[in-house]
């Protein structure tokens, strides 16, 4: 059974139509590349996947529950969103760390918050207080900042900063692990790091996914990679496929011109 | 029996050295002894800056706090009403209307008019004048506190409330815990800017009659026929205090400013 499902998601801004029924599904431990040009709708897709917008149209199933329906009111309210939103973590482009916060207060804030909600928090604190502590730190030492855990965001590099967004959205040990652009706000030299950290999930069986601009990138890490255009889906398959052997014309079209560039 | 005029004390309680001054020098020594020490008159001072103080501190407080509360129903509505439906909707749509008559009622009249509205409508049957200060001056700056705490909110990047939101916190506790905190750093300027104005704006109180600093010195002119030396003085505690209030903020604005750029 596909972890994700996703069927018929269409969502317009005013006038403008910008996904156009998008139909696709992910298996566990599989993680998938989204490619496209600017305007194509992928970060919108993935910003529908995550409720930071609302359908307009369409379902979404996580393990075969319905989750989201744009028809059934009932599957949008706020309390309920809540905590669908822990299926799913999400990496932005422009990082969003929390300046207040150290490294390792960005990565447990969340889990922190979560705690006291639970009906012992009051007793066992000091022991739920040192055991998120201790993931927290076991999760930065994984993606490579051991080191900086007790420094502010903006001590950081951006490559640094992503990564400790990555650590944050993996704190909450999400079912998928979204990508918005993880790479695009970051000098190519730094685009390494957090590639090589996004590497290291793929072969740890993550699911995920990532919408990138890096073709390479998508070709060997993604197990699937889907092409959009236009708020569609033109062409979708094995990674290796779609970018060496493009089957359609738009796409083939569009990964010529990055093969131009580079 | 004739009542004691500061002129006829004046040659026994000077030190010999001030009765040996040039005469304007004399003069000025003798206009403060009359204003200020002769029949206690310092004590109009103190009890002024002491009102002056606490008409201050509690508008301040029911300023924030009115101010946070009408800057959130503003924001909370402006984002999220498009989604919203059903009795949520309605409630804060009408804490929203009321929220923006009150903002535009409050920062479209006098200070002046509505404290003495306030105190001869309103209030018409309270001698508790320091109370009607208090929450006159409050409601006035809540207005433009709200004002303040609204711009500051807004200008934090749209991304960390989605960053919040997408790892699983409420839009409150988004608030709570990511914005307000930075929006409160952003903020502090045009507050202690706020506080300033407002601290001078409480002079005004005089109008319905509580001795304030502004006042005092206004009375001791009065009895004395001289307004130069209380005047003075009042300015000078005015300015004094600014001057100190304004270094307190600026102290606590690069102790917050330690954890970013």
């Amino acid at each position: 059974m596909p972890v994700l499902e996703i069927k018929n998601i269409h969502k317009s801004f005013g006038a403008t139509h910008v996904l156009k029924g998008i139909d696709f599904s992910l298996e566990r431990g599989e993680s998938i590349a989204i490619i496209g040009s600017s305007g194509s709708g992928k970060t919108t897709l993935l910003r529908c996947i995550n409720f930071l917008e609302t359908p307009n149209e369409g379902t979404i199933h996580v393990d075969g529950k319905l989750i989201f329906d744009a028809k059934d009111p009932e599957t949008q309210k706020e309390s309920e969103i809540r905590k669908k939103r822990l299926h799913f973590g999400m990496v932005f482009q422009s990082f969003n760390l929390f300046p207040q916060y150290t490294a390792l207060g960005n990565v447990m804030l969340a889990s922190e918050l979560l705690a006291k909600e639970r009906p012992d928090y009051k007793e066992n604190r000091r022991q739920i207080h040192a055991e998120i502590e201790e993931k927290a730190k076991t999760i930065l030492t994984r993606v490579g900042l051991a080191e900086k855990m007790d420094l502010y965001p903006h001590q950081l590099s951006g490559g640094q900063q992503q990564r400790v967004a990555i650590a944050r959205a993996l704190a909450m040990e999400p079912d998928i692990l979204c990508f918005d652009e993880p790479t695009s706000a970051l000098d190519p030299e730094l685009t390494g790091e957090v590639l090589r950290v996004i590497r290291g999930l793929a072969e740890q069986k993550t699911t995920m996914i990532i919408v990138t601009h890096e073709m390479a990138f998508a070709r060997d890490v993604a197990d699937r990679v889907i092409f959009m255009d236009e708020g569609v889906i033109v062409e979708q398959g094995p990674s290796h496929q779609v970018i060496e052997h493009p089957q359609q014309e738009r796409t083939k079209q569009f990964l010529s011109r990055y093969s131009e560039q580079a | 029996m004739n009542k004691i005029t500061p002129s006829m004390l004046w040659p026994e309680v000077a030190p010999e050295w001030m009765l040996n001054a040039p005469q304007w020098l004399e003069d000025i020594f003798f206009n403060i002894f009359k204003c200020f020490i002769f029949e206690e008159r310092y004590n109009f001072f103190l009890k002024g800056l002491g009102n002056t103080l606490l008409l201050t501190l509690f508008a301040l407080l029911i300023g924030i706090a009115l101010g946070v509360i009408v800057a959130f129903i503003r924001v909370t509505w402006d984002k999220n009403h498009a989604e919203m439906r059903g009795f949520g909707k309605f409630a804060l749509g009408t804490a929203n209307g009321i929220s923006k008559i009150y903002l535009t009622v409050i920062r479209g009249t006098p200070v002046v008019v509505q404290i003495l509205l306030l105190n001869f409508v309103v209030f018409a049957a309270s001698r508790n004048k320091l109370m009607v200060g208090c929450l006159c001056f409050g409601i006035n700056s809540g207005a433009y506190v709200a004002e303040i705490f609204r711009s500051g909110i807004q200008s934090i990047d749209v991304g960390q409330m989605e960053a919040g939101r997408s790892l699983g916190f409420s839009y409150i506790a988004t608030m709570r815990h990511i914005i307000l905190p930075q929006a409160f750093k952003n903020v502090l300027p045009p507050l202690c800017n706020e506080f300033i104005v407002l601290l001078k704006e409480t002079a005004v109180v005089g109008y319905i009659g509580l001795s304030d600093l502004t006042y005092a010195a206004n009375t001791v002119g009065g009895a004395t026929y001289e307004y130069l030396f209380p005047l003075l003085l009042a300015a000078a505690i005015y300015l004094t205090m600014v001057i100190f209030f304004t270094h307190l903020v600026e102290k606590l604005e690069r102790r917050l400013r330690t954890d970013e750029r």
